[in-house]
């Protein structure tokens, strides 16, 4: 047998300040964006259930934060990405990228609208010293803005899954009722002050908590406890890449790349042309959009047995059309399924394709994106 | 890894299959260590309907997608493929769950059974694991 992955042992990797937590719970640990993390505890599958069934616990604390403030700020983030920072109230989120002159994208991130004159960034943590030099290149030193890069000082927990505001709710004075999807609000979690966040990266209902990164574990212990009672499972990364793909969030490296822009991963509704501020790489989209993609993200569902995986080719008639950028089995489908970029004109939901898995070529129909939606709660 | 089972009777191949000895038969499939290091198996691309076909120890015989990954299995001996285990088509977990007795793979008809003699026993996989592992 020979496996392909990479186990992570290396002396140079960031740990978050949970690592202790992980080895005692006999986490596997990889490399993840220079981190050494956990990909599961147990198995993905049953964390990956959990999540869709119960409710899981992730460190995320490795994730980036850059605050960026003053009377300036709103103009500089405006002028940063494609989506329109200034439709937020306060406690509010949005999800937007950083792009090149030329469209491709820099990081895909959160932006939150902490208060007057007050913004959070939330980047990747593999392009985390990309996205804060780019970002520092383009503030120029200006003095209406100030920026702070306190990714080392927060940690940050992610609570998914139907019965997250079940185990939080008892932990917290605030009203998470009152709290709906994409705001915010600070408030104490077992007595840690955190931002509260109606946000995730799953497809279910959960709360992403940004607290101080030296009491981060007591957050985690908190939530453990709690959620002990109704089947909380802590949740590696290789169960948050299954739940996210089934969901049809984007991963950057994968769907997002600096050669791909957010029109082509099918973000064109967080890239606001019409918005009055000028942006980076607003050009280039305008042209795009006008003049037509060049690669769009599909959703592919392979008809026989096999598993597609990055890299693997998307072929119509034998011709090699693109490219896998994600693949899995899915454990809520209870089938493999992908995504990858595949010209315009093969794109639509229906079109029959084929993916090359080691050698054979194998049918697979391009289908609707998201591959799940969580079910309606009254 | 000290936790993972090592039965004594087996010989193991680097790449981490085992090989058990029934006469002129043996039977392959992939050690505690490896199902473990793999995490949640989910499909097996064996050679269905093989049986009568050629091998060479260090051969390719099939592959094993976990959820995160995919993996090639090679032969740890020469002969002919006589059984595949077929259950794994719809049971793959098997091999987490029972990877020396549900879990195995292929049975092959040994041309030169002194092969098994150069596979590690059970006290040389240990020690190849524990130093493969720190």
């Amino acid at each position: 047998m020979s496996d392909q992955q990479q186990e992570g042992a290396g002396a140079s990797l960031k740990r978050t300040p949970l690592y202790d937590r992980h080895r005692a719970l006999g986490a596997r640990l990889v490399e993840f964006g220079g981190w050494e993390m956990p990909v599961q505890y147990r198995s993905i599958i049953e964390e990956h259930k959990a999540v869709r069934q119960r409710a899981g616990l992730f460190d995320v604390s490795h994730m980036g934060e850059f605050r960026v403030e003053g009377p300036g700020a709103l103009g500089f983030l405006q002028s940063l990405v494609p989506n329109d920072v200034s439709k937020l109230a306060d406690n509010q989120a949005l999800y937007t990228q950083l792009c090149l002159e030329n469209g491709g994208t820099i990081d895909d991130l959160l932006i939150y609208h902490l208060g007057p004159e007050r913004y959070m960034t939330v980047v990747n943590a593999g392009t985390m010293p990309k996205d804060w030099d780019w970002v520092k290149r383009q503030h120029g030193g200006r003095s209406d803005v100030t920026l702070s890069n306190v990714s080392d000082e927060t940690g940050l927990l992610a609570l998914q899954g139907p019965l997250a505001q079940t185990i939080l709710q008892p932990l917290t004075a605030t009203p998470l009722g009152e709290i709906v999807y994409y705001h915010a609000r600070p408030g104490e979690v077992a007595g840690i002050a955190c931002l509260i966040s109606r946000t995730g990266y799953t497809g279910e209902d959960g709360f992403e908590m940004y607290c101080a990164a030296d009491q981060v574990g007591a957050l985690w212990d908190a939530l453990m406890a709690a959620g002990a009672p109704h089947g909380l499972l802590p949740c590696g990364l290789g169960a948050r890449d299954t739940l996210r793909l089934e969901a049809g969030y984007c991963l950057y490296d994968h769907e997002l790349t600096e050669s791909i822009t957010p029109l082509e991963a099918g973000l064109g509704w967080t890239v606001k042309l019409a918005k009055p501020a000028d942006f980076i790489g607003k050009r280039a989209l305008e042209d795009e959009k006008r003049d037509g993609l060049r690669q769009k993200l599909v959703g592919l569902m392979p008809r026989e047995r096999g598993i597609p995986r990055a890299g693997y080719g998307i072929f119509l008639n034998g011709g090699r059309i693109g490219e896998v950028t994600s693949g899995t089995m899915c454990p809520t489908l209870d089938s493999p399924a992908a995504l990858g970029y595949v010209p315009p004109a093969h794109a639509a939901p229906g079109t029959q394709l084929q993916i090359e898995i080691r050698g054979k070529l194998i049918p697979a129909e391009v289908v609707p994106l998201p591959f799940y939606k969580r079910p309606k709660t009254s | 890894m000290a936790d993972s089972k090592i039965p004594d009777d087996l010989r193991y191949a680097e790449t981490h299959e085992w090989a058990r000895r029934d006469g002129d038969e043996a039977t392959i499939g992939i050690s505690d260590y490896a199902q473990d290091e793999l995490g949640d198996v989910v499909f097996l691309d064996l050679p269905w309907g093989g049986a009568g076909r050629e091998i060479k120890a260090g051969q390719h015989f099939g592959d094993i997608e976990s959820v995160k990954a995919t993996s090639e299995l090679f032969s740890p001996v020469s002969g002919t493929i006589v059984r595949v285990n077929d259950a794994l088509r719809d049971a793959p977990e098997q091999v987490n769950t029972d990877p020396y007795g549900a879990g195995w793979m292929i049975v092959v008809r040994l041309s030169d059974p002194a092969e098994l003699d150069k596979l590690m026993d059970a006290a040389e996989y240990k020690n190849f694991l524990d130093n493969a592992t720190h």
